[in-house]
Parts: C-alpha cells; structure tokens; sequence
C-alpha cells in the first residue's frame, strides 16, 4: 500500500527529471574519465620502468623515447649478473630471510598481546595500546646509534638475525593494532564455553581463535612483510658484504655508470615484485595496517 | 547436540557474570596475572628493543664523543645542542626537515582527497583505477627513488626531457629546452617523487573514510534539494575531517623519517639534507657520535610535537570504535 502510493507519487515527476538525469549521467562519465586519466597518470612512472627494462640499453636512453621499441630480457640478465658476475641472489636471500623471520616474530609476540587487549583485556588495556602506538611514532634514527654500539661491541654486526629483530620492534606495534581490531571481532561466548569445558589458553588460541582471524594474520603478515622488505636506513647502516638487503644492494645504483638505465630498471622491477604481490593481494588490509588499525 | 550447545552458551554466561559480579578480591592478582601473562614478551621485547636505546642516544648526546678521536672522551653539557641550532649547515637540515615534510604532506593531502573522492562514486573499471592508484606506493621506496632519479629526471635520457625533446620535435624544433631537473630544483625533485609515493597512502584512508559516511544522511540530504556542493560542505567534509587529520598526521609521522629517498636522489646534497640524512652522516661519516645523538634527540621532540596531536586523533577514532 505504501509503496504503491511512493511510486504513483514519484511518476509524474519522472517525466520532467529526465533532461536533468541525462546531464547527470553525462556529468558522471566525465568524473569517471577523470578518476581513469588520473589512474593512468600515476601509473605512467611505474608503467614506464617497466618498459624500460625490457629494452635495450641503446632504446633505453633513447631521447626522445624509443616507446616501440623492441622488447629484450637483457636488462634481467645484466641485473642477474650475466655482465659482471654480481649475483643479487644472497641480498635477495637476506631480504627473504629478515622479511620472513620477523613477520614469523611478529605474529608470535603479537597475537598474545592482541589476545590480551582485546579478549581477555588486562586492566588500562587502552593505555598500554597507546604506549606501542607512540613507539612506532619515535623515530627509528633516534637509537639508531646505541643499536650500532651495542651490535659492534656484541659483534653482531653484519648479521641479518640483528635486522631480524629491529624489523620485529618496528612492525610489531602496527601487528597488535591490528590484530587487537581482529580479534576483537571473535566470538567470546564460544571461547568461554571451551575453557569451561577444560580447554587450556594454548588450546583456545590455536583451536578457536586462529581460524576465525586467520584473514586478519595473514593481513599483518602481510603489511609487516612490506615493511621489513622496504627498510634501507638499518640495514645500510648495520650490514655489509655478508648480511647486505636487497635495498642495500639497490644503492649501488644510485650513481649513474654508462648505459645502465634498463638493468636499473630490471632491479628496481625485480625488487619491488614481492612487495607488488604482497600489496595487491592484502589491498582491501592495506589502508587497515597503514593507519594501525584505526580505518577499517 | 543444539542442547548441548545451547548448555554450554547458558554455562558460559553464569561463570562470565559469576567472575565479574562476585568473585572474590583475593582472587584477583592470580587472575590479573594470568592475563598480563600473554602481554608481557611484546611489551618487554618493545621496552627493550626500542625504549633502552633511546636512553643511550639521550646520555650520549650530552657527551663529546667523536669515533676518530677516542681518547678524548666527556661530559659536554649542552654544547652538542648548541652546535646543532648555530651551525648553518645543520640548521638548514631543520628547515629542510619542516619544508619537505609540510610540501609533501600537503600536496599528497590534497591529491589523495581529489582522487578519493573520485573514486568514491561508481564507473565501469573502478577496481582497476584503484589498483593503478596505488602501485606507487608499492615500489619499494628506494627503487622509486631510482627509477625518479635515472629514468625520469636525468637531464639527457630521462623521460621528462625526452617528452620535451619529442613535443618540440612535433613541430618541427630541434632545441628542446633539457633542464637538469636534480641540479637545478632539487627541493622539487625530491618532494614530487615523495608525493607520487604518499597521495595513494592519503587517497586509501580517505576513501575509507568516505566509505564509512552513512549513506542515509546523504540521501536525505539530497531528497531535501542539497546540492552536490552542499553535500560535499555540510555533511562530506565534517564527516571527514577526522580521517583527513589521521591522514595527515600518519602521513607527517612516515614523512618527517623519510631517509631513502634524500639518500638515493641527491645524496643530501643543494640543501636537501633533512634531519635523518644528517643524522646518518654526522654518525657514519663524521663518526661524531654526540652531535649525532643530539640531533636524534631534535628529531624525536619534533616528532613528539606532532605525535601527540596523531595519536589524540587515533585515540578519539579508537575509542568511536569500541564504543
């Protein structure tokens, strides 16, 4: 009855909106054209190191731009170290290793803490959030120094497991934001039922609340991944020839030496790649992790 | 089996309202300890990890400690600190510091908010729009600073020059200007490759936040003859408001760090040393451990000033949450 009367209501005016739902429409194609040509501006940087890489290095320092030019792995092969014999293999593999092991870390002291704020909260739980908050607001460069002291005096220098543990103290404030805004989405009357029925503390994390969080881990595995991968300033710093990160190996590109343009542009394609997938598969956890958990 | 759940549920209630209605004092510390128990490693380990050396950087910045000279080795009362606000050059660092921070945040605050706000409405191929938009965020950010530095702005084959030189060949010119964009305005060329980097950052917390607008206000808004404009002044930007300061905020907080990019692009050089590159060389290059130190300290006060406004806008977000 009520919609009838809507409906009836709503059609004669149908019939006079039309024109101004036509320019609506056209309105809005033009902000679609818009939203798309700003995409495309930029992607253009991205799109273009891509390109980059693939040509030759003559095509590549072509100016104007050689954009047709013929595609070669070339550029993959020198950054591989077919030229000089420079393999980027061990820094890749330290990335992987100080990657990895300190979002395994991560993950370890974050989801008890997590469980600790947010299901069975101690008391002033809100106040300790706030104290791993304002670690991650200190900037890392302030004890960098005591770090280097430390390490040089342990002889821990050049040593990825040092990496490894810096990685773990700078994400692992973002991971219990994140993981407490996760958890706080389980279901406590079932949790309560299984301690009830005897179920000791390791027993209802792994049993009952990993499988309901798990998209949620996966999400802080994945941002805390991004993050240790990226770091430049520690690892240059603490590490040389043996522990050296894929970053690290990154800036012995940074002065320019001949035609190198398109093996630049395979490294910085070859390196980026993890993070890329990483990104592209956690995007709906991304602004999530970058605003610790504050923007769902 | 569903009365055996629905037990366990009624079970469940009786011990929740059991342990928080009469249970006795003395048993409290146990209790309280057992959850404190989960807690401790991350807090420990944070304390430990990140809280202690600070302490270190503190004492060291009042002691006149330079790796090269070891024997002379003491307590240097404030000069460090002094040094650091009357030498010119370390004093250009704390402006460049405040420039590249405040340029980056806000340019990238205003794109991210165009974009968001376009991306907010429906079009064919949304999906993919988003993915373009944020890629750049995803290069790591020395490789972006490399592609910027040797694909884009080199002065004879980057793409910047190269576009130059084939519009001014399209009409029939061979002396396209070739402008040394690193050399000539490196101030620019450094803040625009951290922008492209940080508006996805922007556009993502505030897409979100105009995501989380209720829609019904909207709607209401409109049926009552608001205008587009109207929308967007009285109910889009209140709403937003918060997310725009958390954006900012974060985004000043990741900025005001920011090392790879003024390592990689000029080396610090032509003025574009901030705080953490002088901090890096005055430490691995001078070996002058107190000075360095003392500009640590600097940085951490700057970033307390802003960390303070940061975390009351995530705490007033947070607590809206677990309301």
């Amino acid at each position: 009855m009520a919609t009838t009367l809507a409906t009836a209501g709503v059609r004669p005016l149908s019939g006079a909106s039309g024109r101004a739902r036509a320019r609506e429409r056209r309105h809005r194609g033009l902000l679609g054209l818009l939203a798309w040509a700003c995409g495309i501006v930029f992607f253009l940087p991205f799109a273009w190191m891509v390109l980059t890489s693939l040509h030759s290095e003559q095509d590549a320092a072509a100016n104007p731009p050689h954009v047709g030019a013929s595609l070669t792995l070339h550029g993959y092969r020198e950054f591989f170290g077919s030229g000089t014999g420079v393999s980027p293999w061990p820094p890749l593999v330290n990335s992987l290793t100080a990657s990895l092991a300190s979002t395994a870390l991560v993950l370890l002291l974050a989801i008890p803490a997590a469980y600790a704020l947010s299901i069975r909260p101690v008391r002033k739980w809100t106040d300790v959030m706030f104290f791993f908050l304002s670690t991650k607001m200190l900037p890392a460069v302030a004890g960098l120094l005591p770090v280097y002291l430390i390490a040089k005096n342990a002889g821990l220098l050049d040593d990825i497991w040092l990496l490894v543990v810096l990685y773990t103290s700078m994400n692992l404030p973002i991971a219990v934001w994140m993981m407490r805004s996760f958890l706080a989405d389980v279901p406590v009357a079932i949790m309560e039922a299984a301690q009830i029925d005897g179920a000791g503390l390791p027993t209802v994390l792994t049993r009952i609340v990993t499988p309901v969080v798990l998209p949620g881990i996966a999400a802080t595995a994945l941002i805390s991944f991004i993050f240790s991968w990226n770091e430049l300033l520690f690892a240059r710093v603490l590490t040389g020839v043996v522990a050296g990160t894929a970053p690290v190996f990154l800036t012995g590109f940074v002065t320019s030496q001949g035609l190198f343009l398109a093996k630049v542009c395979a490294a910085a394609v070859c390196i980026s790649l993890p993070v890329l997938a990483a990104g592209f598969a956690a995007q709906d956890k991304l602004v999530q992790g970058l605003s610790l958990g504050a923007v769902k | 089996m569903s009365s055996q759940a629905l037990f366990r549920r009624s079970s469940a209630a009786r011990a929740a309202t059991g342990r928080a209605g009469t249970s006795p004092p003395h048993a409290r510390p146990r209790g309280a300890w057992s959850r404190r128990a989960p807690l401790l490693p991350a807090l420990v380990f944070m304390i430990v990890v990140t809280q202690l050396p600070f302490v270190g950087t503190l004492v060291i910045s009042f002691m006149r400690w330079n790796a090269l000279d070891p024997g002379d080795r003491g307590f240097a009362g404030l000069s460090n600190y002094s040094t650091e606000f009357t030498d010119p050059q370390l004093r250009s660092s704390l402006t460049t510091t405040v420039v590249l921070t405040v340029a980056v945040v806000l340019v990238s605050l205003v794109l991210g908010l165009g974009l968001a706000l376009l991306l907010d409405r429906r079009f064919p191929g949304r999906g993919i729009v988003r993915t373009l938009l944020i890629t750049p965020f995803l290069v790591v950010p020395v490789a972006s600073a490399l592609l910027w530095k040797h694909a884009l702005y080199n002065a004879s084959y980057g793409l910047i020059n190269g576009t130059l030189s084939w519009v001014w060949r399209l009409f029939g010119s061979h002396d396209a200007p070739q402008p040394d964009w690193l050399s000539q305005s490196p101030k620019l060329a450094v803040e625009a490759s951290l922008i492209w980097q940080w508006t996805p950052f922007m556009m993502l917390i505030l897409l979100a936040g105009l995501q989380s607008r209720p829609t019904d206000v909207v709607e209401a808004a409109r049926v009552d003859g608001a205008g587009a404009w109207q929308v967007f002044r009285y109910l889009t930007f209140p709403h937003l408001r918060r997310y725009l300061e958390l954006a900012a905020l974060l985004g000043t907080v990741y900025v005001v760090q920011n090392f790879d990019a003024v390592f990689t692009l000029t080396s610090g050089g032509l003025g574009t040393a901030n705080l953490p590159y002088a901090v890096y060389t005055t430490f691995y290059q001078a070996h002058d451990y107190g000075q360095a130190s003392a500009e640590g300290v600097i940085v951490v006060a700057l970033s307390i000033i802003v960390a303070t406004f940061a975390l009351r806008t995530v705490s007033s977000l947070f607590r809206e949450e677990i309301r």
